[in-house]
């Protein structure tokens, strides 16, 4: 798409702007997509009904809901640190929309083909914890920074299971780059690399255990690392009001929540990208192509938010010891376990 | 030994019941809503539900039973006397009416639902209804008059009783007069 852009309109500014702004189109309509699937789910999990009246079934309820977070104020409390407070929402947002420029959307679009993009996305997504502490901290208010200390403490913590079970698909694969990874597991779903990847069957057998143990901790990490419920003490609403984001209104409000669901989208999407083949289809040749590329990919990628938003509305909140135990004592040990066996089985 | 084991299986019943979990919500994801579109969809009340009261003025007889029995004392009667050249008909149970009714007031924003005024009244004009949907901006509102008479027939009836009782009144003197001028011609003989 990049070499096809070029040779249209040459190489200018706009080149760049219409290549980045795929993911950013995709995030909107997504979030907006995605505010609605979550209501409905819970309410309908509750045995209620939720939105109704706008539209057949509430379905614009999200647009409703936009227009009324345009037109409410946008309060900056008068203790609080202006221009960080001003800047964190933003900073956020940009945290997590960096990341999308490494997830491929399809077999002839992604952002930026970098060659460490998986390293790539784990790096940038970390500045979403500043972007947090920033908010909290700036806001003056003890909920902020009890919530902002909590979501530093969290995303440190579970960024390291996140990296060592991306470790596990990128050794199978041997390559950071998230286009490379997904063509080495076209073919059909046998050959993603929660299965083993495309390798004799014998190896595959013996990397299954491995590889599936990989996978569910790689999405259970993914899930603390958006601050969603089981995980979501940072934003804990029984203990800390709204935690670093207590003090937003309106529009920054907005954008809070809107790069909270970019970031389940992203964390979904390396996840599909990794383990379950990215936008190759789970029929070999049939249904392939770049444009159903997409298609999986966001079935994929839509398909783990809506696992986020099931365990959201099953599971109650953790308390901050189990949630380090979990991490450190349970995932991690876990993952050396996968690394060492799959190292083993790639060597013989 | 021992904590390794418990390690393990503490592993085992957090998937485990995760697992659990996670079935029931699904469960209920695709089981129908049990609520119901509230303005649009209503659900029956019970037959013996307690809601706004209402009154049908004119089975009432005027006994004041029920106001005696409010606990809050939220309903107020007035009552004129008929007179007895007046006919004011029977109720739906054959009681004979013998009191107008110029005011029969309910203050339901007081009222407590508890049913204590319908059981005594005797010709059951005084009953608990279905409709719950009775908010107002003001309060006195909810105040709600069930006479049936009008001022000028307020008056006629007051005039009427006045009328009648200084009659009677005029009636009683004239005879207690009488019975004086009676007494009085009577004296002089036995003196």
């Amino acid at each position: 798409m990049e070499e096809l852009l070029q040779s249209i309109i040459g190489e200018s500014w706009i080149l760049y702007v219409l290549l980045a702004a795929p993911p950013l189109v995709f995030i909107l309509v997504y979030a907006l997509v995605t505010v609605w699937t979550e209501m409905k789910v819970s309410a309908h999990m509750q045995d209620r009904l939720a939105y109704m009246y706008t539209g057949p079934h509430g379905v614009l309820q999200p647009l409703a809901d936009i227009l009324k977070l345009l037109q409410k104020e946008d309060t900056v409390p008068a203790a609080a640190d202006k221009p960080l407070f001003i800047m964190a929402p933003y900073l956020v947002f940009i945290g997590t929309y960096a990341g999308f420029a490494a997830l491929p959307f399809s077999s002839a679009y992604i952002g930026s083909d970098i060659n460490l993009g998986a390293f790539y996305i784990i790096a940038v997504s970390s500045i979403v914890v500043v972007g947090l502490l920033m908010a909290g901290w700036a806001s003056n208010n003890k909920w902020s920074i009890f919530g902002a200390m909590r979501s530093a403490a969290q995303i440190v913590s579970y960024e390291i299971p996140t990296a060592l079970a991306l470790l596990v698909a990128v050794m199978i694969t041997g390559s950071l780059n998230l286009q490379d990874v997904i063509r080495f597991q076209e073919g059909g779903i046998l050959n993603w690399v929660v299965f083993g990847g495309p390798l004799p069957v014998v190896q595959k057998l013996l990397l299954l255990p491995f590889t599936l143990t990989a996978f569910l901790i790689m999405f259970i990490a993914g899930v603390a690392e958006v601050n969603r419920t089981p995980f979501d003490l940072p934003e804990a609403e029984s203990e800390l009001v709204q935690g670093y984001n207590t003090e937003y209104s309106g529009m920054k409000f907005a954008i809070f929540y809107l790069a909270e669901y970019a970031n389940m989208y992203l964390v979904s999407g390396v996840a599909a990208c990794l383990f379950l083949g990215g936008w190759s289809s789970p029929f070999g040749d049939f249904m392939s192509g770049p444009l159903w590329g997409v298609f999986w990919i966001v079935v994929k990628g839509y398909f783990f938010v809506f696992l986020q938003i099931w365990i959201r509305w099953t599971l109650p909140r953790l308390r901050v010891d189990q949630l380090m135990y979990t991490s450190w004592k349970v995932l991690i040990p876990f993952l050396f376990a996968c690394l060492f066996g799959v190292g083993l089985i790639l060597v013989l | 030994m021992e904590a390794v084991r418990t390690y393990f299986r503490d592993i085992w019943k957090a998937l485990s019941s995760i697992a659990v979990g996670l079935s029931v919500t699904i469960r209920h994801l695709v089981r129908p809503a049990v609520t119901v579109q509230y303005p649009d969809v209503k659900l029956k009340m019970p037959e013996r539900a307690r809601n706004r009261l209402y009154v049908n003025i004119d089975d009432c007889i005027g006994c004041d039973q029920c106001a005696l029995a409010c606990p809050v004392d939220c309903i107020t009667i007035e009552t004129i006397k008929s007179t007895p050249d007046q006919d004011l008909g029977v109720t739906s149970t054959g009681h004979k009416k013998r009191l107008h009714l110029p005011r029969f007031d309910i203050d339901i924003a007081k009222c407590c639902y508890c049913g204590l005024c319908v059981y005594p009244c005797p010709t059951e004009c005084i009953v608990m209804t279905d409709v719950y949907e009775f908010s107002e901006f003001d309060r006195h509102n909810l105040i709600y008059q069930f006479s049936a008479m009008k001022p000028d027939q307020i008056d006629d009836a007051k005039a009427k009783l006045k009328k009648a009782e200084e009659e009677a009144a005029a009636k009683k003197a004239a005879a207690a007069a009488a019975a004086e001028e009676k007494k009085k011609s009577e004296q002089p003989k036995q003196g």
